[in-house]
């Protein structure tokens, strides 16, 4: 098992470009945890009604926080979603523009005409209108 | 060095997975989804499938994840949810993961997935997965990958339409 993994990830040169990337990402966690738990250490804590509700010199709270979304979140969710995955597609292409020169051009803007084509039926349909 | 690195970002996903399971609130279960994903994203980086992590934060961490908290938010599960946490499932979901785990063990024990094999390259050699991505996708699979465009197009409208009869109505 451990020798089937380790050929897995053997000699694997570009791999040395994602540790500052992992190093960053330790850093922000850390900074964040640090920060939590340093101040969970030192802060002092008394407690009272008062002071653990939501807004202590407001009015009263009427209901909960936790209220049902509305319907419109669905479609522009929707929306985001398939234009994120249009964006993926593009990072391929992007990074071997050179290599694919003019065919490639005309044929990732064809790509994005035919999606322009469901976002300008969006903009139509007031589908990214709120009201 | 690249296995302890594996071994951290398994562990990542198995402890972020447990906890998911096993939170009360779906909204932290929903955030802690994100955290195994971003391991598993790491863990593909491993494998040198550079693209696929990179496809994993985006769309699954960013784009899934927004439809998942929708749901959710949509359906008010908070209270529901909160009250019955262990149902009945729990000895079935336990057969399937140990089915599950012996077919990945015996697969691995025979010396790996039998397809990685066929690709033109082994795997720990690739080169720079996102260009050679790039230099197949947009010539060899150019038809598939204008479909592709359809495809969304069509799940774009689709949504449209459900949708705007949903609100209108």
């Amino acid at each position: 098992m451990a020798e089937i993994l380790g050929a897995f990830f053997r000699d694997y040169q570009s791999i040395n470009s994602y540790v500052p990337i992992f190093i960053f990402t330790l850093v922000a966690f850390g900074f964040a945890g640090v920060t939590l738990v340093v101040a969970l250490l030192v802060r002092p804590h008394r407690p009272d009604p008062a002071k653990l509700s939501p807004y202590e010199c407001g009015i009263p709270p009427l209901m909960e926080a936790h209220e049902r979304f509305s319907i419109r979140f669905y479609l522009l969710g929707i929306l985001f979603l398939l234009f994120d995955v249009e964006a993926v597609f593009l990072f391929p292409w992007a990074v071997r523009y050179d290599y694919l020169g003019l065919f490639g051009f005309i044929e990732m803007m064809l790509f994005i005409a035919i999606l322009l084509v469901g976002y300008f039926y969006a903009w139509r349909k007031e589908a990214l209108e709120w009201a | 060095m690249e296995l302890a690195f594996f071994y951290l970002f398994a562990a990542g996903i198995v402890g972020a997975s447990l906890l998911m399971v096993t939170r009360a609130n779906v909204i932290h279960a929903a955030l802690l989804l994100v955290l195994a994903f971003l391991f598993m994203a790491g863990l593909f980086v491993l494998a040198g499938a550079e693209f696929l992590a990179g496809v994993q934060i985006l769309i699954y961490a960013g784009g899934i994840m927004v439809l998942y908290l929708f749901s959710i938010m949509l359906m008010n599960v908070g209270v529901a949810v909160r009250l019955r946490q262990w149902h009945r499932q729990s000895v079935l979901a336990l057969a399937a993961a140990v089915l599950l785990g012996a077919e990945v063990w015996a697969v691995l024990g025979r010396g790996g997935y039998p397809g990685a094999k066929a690709w033109g390259w082994g795997l720990g050699q690739t080169p720079g997965n996102v260009e050679a991505l790039g230099e197949v996708l947009y010539t060899k699979f150019l038809f598939p990958f204008e479909v592709a465009s359809i495809l969304l197009l069509a799940a774009m409208i689709g949504a449209i339409v459900l949708a705007k009869r949903e609100i209108t109505r």
